[in-house]
């Protein structure tokens, strides 16, 4: 189980946390101008990578705040955490 | 008790307490501190049970959690039986019952023994050969595999022991408190680490504890001596906690650790009652050591399983530790050093070796040359080629090696013995480190696996480092702790070490016979009976990667998981490919490390703390007025009231009809509420809801459907709002968390512009629901200072009110189509409140209804319940519900999905009524429909959400979901059934007052 450093609470257990998908995927701002193409892109497309991956998490047992992280899914290893609307710390 | 089989010289071992028990019916004794495998062995006894496939005799093996063979049935035919429990950890108590596996009608005579002379047309993968065809006979086949499977029996009853979970957060974790776990924890603790140190014994000190041998001492003490003056020092640390009889069965990432503690295994029953039996601790560590030694191996030939074989290592702690004698007549088979401790520790004890049989042609360490002075033969060079005895081994044969160890020469030389020790060099326990995400190093000399990299901050030291000799074990455990816990080390400075031990090995995985490979059967996992035959065969059939010869073979499948064979599996393999051993790398090592019973893993969440659940304020009147219950979420929610004797069908049908006679009441505290505040709350509604919200006045309310991003639908209710920039959004029961959740993502990540809060205010408020033509009556004489008329409280509008004086709200909402007001009070007057309601309208006949009166009463006017009537497949024109989908906002949640090129399709499921050709045949909820039974195969069409009989309609009601459903009104379908088929009629979702007349009526 993971200790992650919430950017709101600081260290917690995994088990207060939930998953959420890759991060970076903004809502289109005018969905309706989208083709079908587009808008599946969107909706349905999501990188599943053995790597380097950025996440969302929420601190659902917690603080309720969303957030950024970047995990090494191939080891579990966090490089990085940091709030929704900034950068990425890491490449 | 045979004597001469107890050598009363143990200080382990409490010889003025006798223990007795009982093995197969049979009452035996043994002493206080043995386990049942030392006391079997003291009383003579090896073959304790029988092997799984082929039924073999299978005696005592090691003296640790390795065990394969003495797996035993614990406590028979009581509720605490447990089976494949290892006869070398249970600690002997009075009264203690245990009894053999996998045989019948007794160890001793086994029927499934004539599967040993079938063994020829049962090779490996012989199920899934033999079974696979004719397919339609596998039910057949089934009975009689089931039958076989598995081993000892399960318990019957409930378990009446007490298990608990335990957090644990310590700065240094130490895992195993052989000598080298001895030191690093104290040294870690006495560095002011905040230190736990566990062992899986009752004892601590691990092999090292009963280490007497004159050839290896520590500043010329013995071993034993030695390590004894450091635990009595470590038990005085203030910075370390010591557990014993705890053993680690998981390490995960982050260094994230279970171990179970054992409590009162190794107490007598009567002393158990009330008390903790197993604790499981979940340790969370900022740093572990990792000091889990080492399991010996045991040496791969023709015939090696027979009662009588033992590991040599475990001979010697059989006589160290419980002055036990495993033979009279001992042989030692071995191709390294560490048989003649053993030798040597028989020696000391006049216990007679026949002989050594060595694989080296070469033996000139010290300690080999002393056991050759007591005149003992050593058959250099040697290998055993098969064993004889059926129930205990009595003879072996032995042949001389090839000089390249592939062939055995020369003439065949019969020897005898009543016990026959194995040792093949040391694998070092590297599970843990495995588990954790380590990657291991394959160390060519001696052939062992190593840790290499470590995925967090640990570190493993002693034999389970590959470190055998005690010299290398101390060293380089002070060397890496000074590294590891970043100290400058004080402890030990002057360690002044003699041992004796050469290093050297004769390595060969699989020993050869001069028989061919198919006549012999050379065990390489025991428990499951897999030989060197079936690892060959598999390689012939074709498997390559180590994970499939496995599964095939079965071979590391056992409760044991291969912690004797799988090494040798894996020199088979190699061998026999051709390849290096270091490319096949080991199978996974998973969790947990031994066994644990479902109640260590289960906790204190047993019976009513199965599952958490919530009740509504209201919840004690509805227990108390005799109502059943149905889990919806995590609430309890009152399903219907019976009256006397009436079953389900007849309190609905009561129910229903009070309800729209004249009056019903419904506790609806269980919807989930949440509060919304902000400036720009109308707009966040806007944007989640699928209909338009800004012109919602103050005081008025709205039914809404939200929808996932995909179109689908995901949740409905009615929102109020409450003043200029406050709602109060109402969820379904089982959607309140993820509703939230879900809003909450949209406002933090998408939209943070927005100006909104949101807080869950569902446990805050109790909610009544009070319906039915006479409804207004009752509420009016409950708040008679609210003014209930049409003009000033009309259909979908909501009113701050005081019932007494505390402050309510009253909203005039309806899901049961009739006239409605529901009243949301502080949770802690939900029951008075609702017992005020129930007096008020005694006049009324005001009637208590639950959630299945509500689900029908709901029914009868086409409402849906999003999870009944929907599946996550179903938008909202899918729906008929075309009205709530706002054409003219320029985005919702889910709107861009509603022209997709599959939402647009004419012929999705949408949902319609089903009306039986026969009124009072009521459809089973899940039923297909079908338009022609008679095509093969039949195509289906929809199925069928929701299905009632209607007491107000006097007919039955249905609703389902149909590919086409809207053009097919009044067509006849079919609803096939077990017997029957069924004739219904496609009709409108509606079936009762579709103009809405009754939430208006003027009464």
């Amino acid at each position: 189980m993971f200790l992650i450093n919430c950017p709101f609470c600081g260290e917690r257990e995994q088990s207060e946390f939930k998953a959420g998908g890759e991060a970076h995927i903004v809502r289109p701002k005018q969905p309706t101008e989208l083709s079908d193409d587009e808008w599946a892109e969107y909706l349905f497309m999501r990188k599943n990578i053995k790597g380097v991956q950025f996440e969302r998490w929420n601190h659902i047992h917690g603080c309720r705040k969303w957030f950024n992280m970047v995990r090494d899914t191939s080891n579990d290893q966090i490089k990085a955490v940091y709030k929704m609307g900034e950068k990425p710390p890491v490449k | 008790m045979s004597n001469n089989l107890r050598f009363k010289t143990s200080k382990f071992i409490d010889e003025t307490y006798r223990v007795s028990f009982k093995f197969n019916n049979k009452t035996y004794f043994g002493f206080k501190g043995d386990t049942l495998a030392s006391a079997l062995l003291a009383n003579g006894i090896h073959l304790v049970g029988r092997s799984f496939k082929y039924h073999r005799p299978r005696g005592i093996m090691t003296s640790g959690s390795e065990e394969p063979n003495a797996i035993i049935q614990l406590h028979d035919n009581s509720s605490r039986t447990e089976p494949n429990v290892r006869a070398t950890e249970v600690e002997i108590y009075e009264g203690l019952v245990a009894s053999s596996q996998n045989c019948w009608p007794s160890v001793n005579f086994d029927v499934g023994g004539i599967n040993n002379l079938l063994s020829p047309i049962l090779p490996a993968g012989f199920y899934y050969k033999t079974f696979m065809w004719p397919a339609s006979f596998w039910e057949k086949y089934e009975y009689f595999i089931r039958k076989s499977a598995g081993l000892g029996k399960s318990p019957k009853v409930a378990d009446p022991d007490i298990y608990e979970h335990n957090y644990i957060h310590c700065d240094v974790l130490v895992i195993g408190a052989g000598i080298s776990g001895i030191m690093a924890a104290k040294i870690a603790a006495k560095n002011g680490f905040k230190t736990l140190l566990v062992d899986e014994k009752s004892y601590l000190g691990g092999s090292s504890i009963y280490d007497n041998s004159e050839f290896s001492k520590i500043n010329n003490q013995l071993t034993c001596s030695w390590l004894e003056k450091e635990i009595n020092e470590i038990s005085k640390l203030e910075n370390l906690e010591i557990k014993i009889r705890t053993s680690v069965a998981a390490y995960h990432g982050y260094n994230f650790l279970l171990a179970r503690e054992s409590l009162t295994d190794h107490l007598p029953i009567n002393q158990r009652d009330k008390k903790v039996r197993h604790r499981l601790l979940k340790i969370r560590a900022k740093k572990v050591i990792t000091a889990t030694g080492s399991i010996e191996r045991p040496l791969i030939f023709d015939n090696n399983d027979r009662p009588g074989i033992l590991l040599s290592s475990a001979i010697k702690k059989y006589i160290d530790l419980y002055g036990v004698a495993c033979g009279e007549n001992n042989i030692l088979f071995t191709n390294n050093d560490t048989a003649y401790e053993t030798a040597m520790s028989l020696i000391q004890r006049g216990i007679k070796i026949n002989a050594i049989i060595d694989n080296r042609e070469q033996v000139d360490s010290k300690i080999c040359y002393e056991v050759e002075k007591n005149n003992i033969k050593i058959y250099k060079g040697f290998s055993v080629v098969d064993t004889y005895g059926y129930r205990r081994i009595n003879k072996i044969s032995i042949m001389k090696l090839s000089k390249d160890g592939q062939t055995v020469i020369g003439d065949k030389t019969k020897l005898n013995c009543d016990c026959l020790g194995l040792s093949g060099g040391w694998t070092p326990a590297v599970h843990l480190f495995t588990q954790s995400g380590g990657k291991l190093k394959f160390r060519e000399e001696d052939q062992v696996f190593i840790p290499d990299v470590y995925p967090s901050d640990q570190i493993s030291i002693g034999s389970c480092n590959g470190d055998f000799g005690l010299e290398e074990v101390i060293k380089n455990t002070l060397s890496s702790l000074k590294k590891f816990l970043n100290i400058d080390n004080s402890e030990y400075k002057t360690v002044e070490i003699i041992s004796v031990l050469n290093q050297s090995k004769r390595n060969i995985w699989l020993l050869p016979s001069d028989k061919s490979i198919g006549k012999t059967k050379s065990f390489v996992d025991y428990q499951n009976d897999a030989t060197s035959k079936d690892i060959k065969l598999a390689l012939r059939e074709g498997f390559r990667s180590i994970e499939h010869v496995k599964r095939y073979t079965t071979t590391g499948m056992g409760t044991d998981q291969g912690k004797l064979g799988n090494m040798h599996a894996l020199g088979i393999i190699s061998e026999t490919a051709g390849t290096k051993m270091g490319e096949h790398g080991t199978t996974t090592f998973r969790p947990p490390y031994t066994p644990l019973t479902f109640g260590t893993i289960v906790g204190r969440n047993v019976g009513e703390f199965f599952d958490i659940f919530r009740r509504t304020p209201i919840h004690d009147w509805h227990v108390k007025n005799n109502a059943e219950f149905e889990n919806v979420g995590q609430w309890k929610r009152a399903w219907y009231y019976p009256k006397e004797n009436e079953n389900m069908h007849q309190a609905v049908q009561r129910e229903s009809k009070a309800a729209r006679d004249s009056a019903g009441i419904l506790d609806a505290s269980t919807l989930g509420k949440i509060d919304i505040q902000g400036t720009d709350a109308s707009e966040f509604l806007n944007r989640v809801y699928t209909n338009a919200w800004s012109k919602l006045a103050v005081g008025k309310c709205r039914y809404g459907l939200m929808l996932n991003e995909d179109g689908m639908v995901y949740d409905d209710g009615v929102t109020t709002r409450l003043g200029e920039n406050h709602y109060i959004m109402t969820t379904t029961t089982g959607g309140a968390a993820n509703v939230l959740g879900k809003l909450e993502d949209y406002l933090q990540t998408e939209w943070p512009e927005l100006d909104v809060y949101l807080s869950s205010v569902t446990d805050h408020y109790a909610t009544i629901s009070v319906c039915g033509p006479n409804s207004k009556k009752i509420v009016s004489k409950v708040i008679p200072d609210l003014d209930f008329s049409d003009e000033m409280f009309p259909h979908m509008s909501f009113k701050n009110a005081k019932i007494g004086n505390i402050k309510c709200r009253v909203m005039r909402i309806s899901f049961t189509g009739e006239q409605s007001y529901e009243i949301n009070i502080q949770a802690n007057f939900g029951k008075s409140v609702w017992e005020r309601c129930m007096d008020a309208g005694k006049d009324f006949n005001i009637t208590p209804y639950g959630t299945e009166t509500m689900h029908l009463l709901r029914a009868e006017k086409g409402f849906i319940i999003v999870g009944q009537d929907t599946d996550a497949t179903l938008t909202p024109i899918d729906l008929q519900m075309d009205w709530i989908v706002s054409k003219k906002k320029y985005d919702f949640i889910g709107k861009r999905s509603l022209y997709r090129s599959d939402t647009i399709r004419e012929d999705r499921k949408q949902l319609v009524g089903l009306l039986t050709e026969n009124p009072e045949e009521v459809l089973e909820e899940g039923a297909q429909i079908v338009s022609d039974v008679k095509k093969s195969p039949i195509e289906m069409l929809g199925h069928v959400t929701s299905s009632y009989y209607s007491p107000n309609l006097k007919k039955s009601i249905a609703l389902g979901v149909l590919k086409s459903g809207k053009n097919m009104l009044g067509q006849k379908l079919i609803i096939p059934m077990e017997n029957k088929n069924i004739n219904v009629i496609v009709a409108d979702p509606v079936f009762l007052d579709k103009e809405g007349k009754k939430l208006n009526a003027k009464l």
